[in-house]
């Protein structure tokens, strides 16, 4: 599940959680930055605003390759289905946003496994700060692009990084082939196509169960 | 922007440059400092050999900074954290040391050369490329991931053999978890795993050599044989024309 802050993917993710859980799927669910390994390392440097956009990104990617190897690869190797809020196309998008090379980013995330279904939640920048001011969110010092030093306004700073991630997430969808979804549209019409989307892929992995009884 | 024939830290780059992609939002062109790497695994001296070179060239009034391995204020913690409760895999190893190494080369590393300092550095990307590369981890991976770095003026290779590379651990502090490549399940035997690890670890250095353009040097001789090797070659490069001048020559 991909999409930038106030895309609503979170609560879609919860809602097909559930919609699985009740047709008897095991789901295992995964968040981005969510490692207790560099949880602390990833403190410090937000709290001191001392991380520059390499480290950034070097520190995303050590926590993705905990979770790959912790929650990823053995919850499928136990034929679940593993859901992930936010995947490798979070750091093509906001490593590239902040000035990292795309291409090293990309061969960096190589080790990571390719999902069956990726899908983006797009949205427009005017939507999803709406979304956030709503909820009363406090806009953070690093989603809203605030060490780019770009703006002092930390709406206005939201504004400019997201609508670079946004450019980014657009290159994405061509190149990985990510699944659409406009997520402007409300709750249920995007649960309805985010089901169907992924219920092609569930028959796929029915039949699997079927030959593996058999054999 | 010059586009690398092959990518990453791939076939050693060009000295005082990117590796590969480097950092976009960085750049380095035309400054007046040097990168002085010294290579070697634990036990060959390399401390001894940096102080005494650090003398010696502040002496002349050359400005000079030190930097080591996973010693970055923001890495520091979690690295030691990290390594104490031995959850690391391969992957998140090499990661950590990766990010440790970034947050060095934007912080002290590229400030410092931008300033005219010579950076000497204990330890390189070599440590990090030897370590995964015993760990199984794949060569061309982890040489993309290291193409942000700086391909160091020099490169010294303090080279010893497993046999005495041994004895002198075990005499100095012994040996511990991951310098024994515990991780890697070699064996319960702690001394046979150290052995193997040690063994292997040299391999890659030696693999590495061509590949990097090291300057070996036998680190079985005296300190003072290896010191006086280690400032007749330094003096050299520093005696071409576009190296910084010491302070008694200078003329602005």
């Amino acid at each position: 599940m991909e999409g930038i802050d106030g895309s609503g993917k979170t609560t879609q993710l919860a809602l097909l959680a559930k919609w699985l859980k009740a047709a008897g799927h095991p789901v295992f669910q995964t968040e981005w930055n969510s490692s207790a390994l560099v949880k602390a390392a990833t403190k410090t440097g937000k709290k001191k605003n001392a991380l520059t956009p390499m480290t950034f990104s070097l520190l995303h990617a050590t926590d993705f390759a905990d979770r790959l190897l912790y929650n990823v690869i053995p919850p499928l190797k136990a034929g679940m289905i593993v859901l992930a809020d936010r995947y490798t196309y979070t750091a093509f998008a906001r490593d590239a946003a902040r000035g990292v090379d795309r291409r090293w980013v990309r061969e960096l995330y190589s080790f990571a496994v390719k999902p069956d279904l990726a899908v983006y939640f797009r949205v427009p920048i005017d939507v999803s700060l709406d979304r956030l001011l709503a909820r009363r969110v406090k806009l953070k010092f690093y989603e809203a692009g605030m060490d780019m030093g770009w703006s002092s306004q930390p709406l206005e700073s939201f504004r400019i990084f997201q609508g670079k991630v946004l450019d980014e997430y657009d290159r994405l969808v061509d190149e990985y082939g990510l699944s659409l979804v406009n997520a402007a549209g409300s709750i249920t019409d995007q649960q309805r196509v985010f089901r169907r989307l992924v219920s092609q892929h569930l028959e796929i992995a029915h039949h699997d169960d079927l030959v593996d009884e058999s054999a | 922007m010059n586009q690398p024939e092959e990518s990453g830290a791939n076939g050693g780059g060009k000295p005082g440059q990117y590796y590969s992609y480097g950092i976009p939002y960085l750049s380095i062109s035309d400054y007046p400092g040097k990168l002085l790497a010294i290579e070697g695994t634990d036990g060959v001296g390399r401390s001894t050999q940096i102080r005494l070179l650090r003398e010696w060239l502040e002496v002349q009034g050359y400005g000079v900074i030190e930097t080591g391995w996973t010693r970055s204020e923001l890495m520091s913690p979690t690295i030691d954290l990290a390594k104490s409760s031995n959850t690391l895999n391969k992957l998140t190893f090499v990661l950590l040391y990766a990010t440790d190494f970034a947050d060095r080369l934007e912080k002290e590393i590229i400030p410092a050369l931008k300033a005219g300092f010579i950076v000497l550095s204990d330890r390189y990307i070599f440590t990090a490329l030897a370590r995964a590369g015993v760990r199984g981890v794949d060569r061309t991976w982890i040489r993309n991931l290291y193409g942000f770095g700086i391909a160091p003026h020099l490169v010294f290779y303090l080279r010893i053999d497993a046999k005495t590379l041994i004895r002198r651990v075990l005499q100095s502090r012994g040996m511990d978890y991951w310098e024994s490549g515990m991780d890697m399940k070699l064996g319960d035997d702690i001394y046979e795993s150290f052995r193997a690890y040690q063994r292997a670890l040299l391999k890659e250095y030696a693999s590495m050599s061509d590949e990097f353009s090291f300057r070996v040097l036998d680190a079985r001789r005296r300190v003072e044989v290896i010191q006086d090797e280690l400032r007749r070659q330094i003096a050299g490069f520093l005696a071409e024309p576009d190296s910084p001048a010491p302070i008694a020559t200078k003329s602005e």
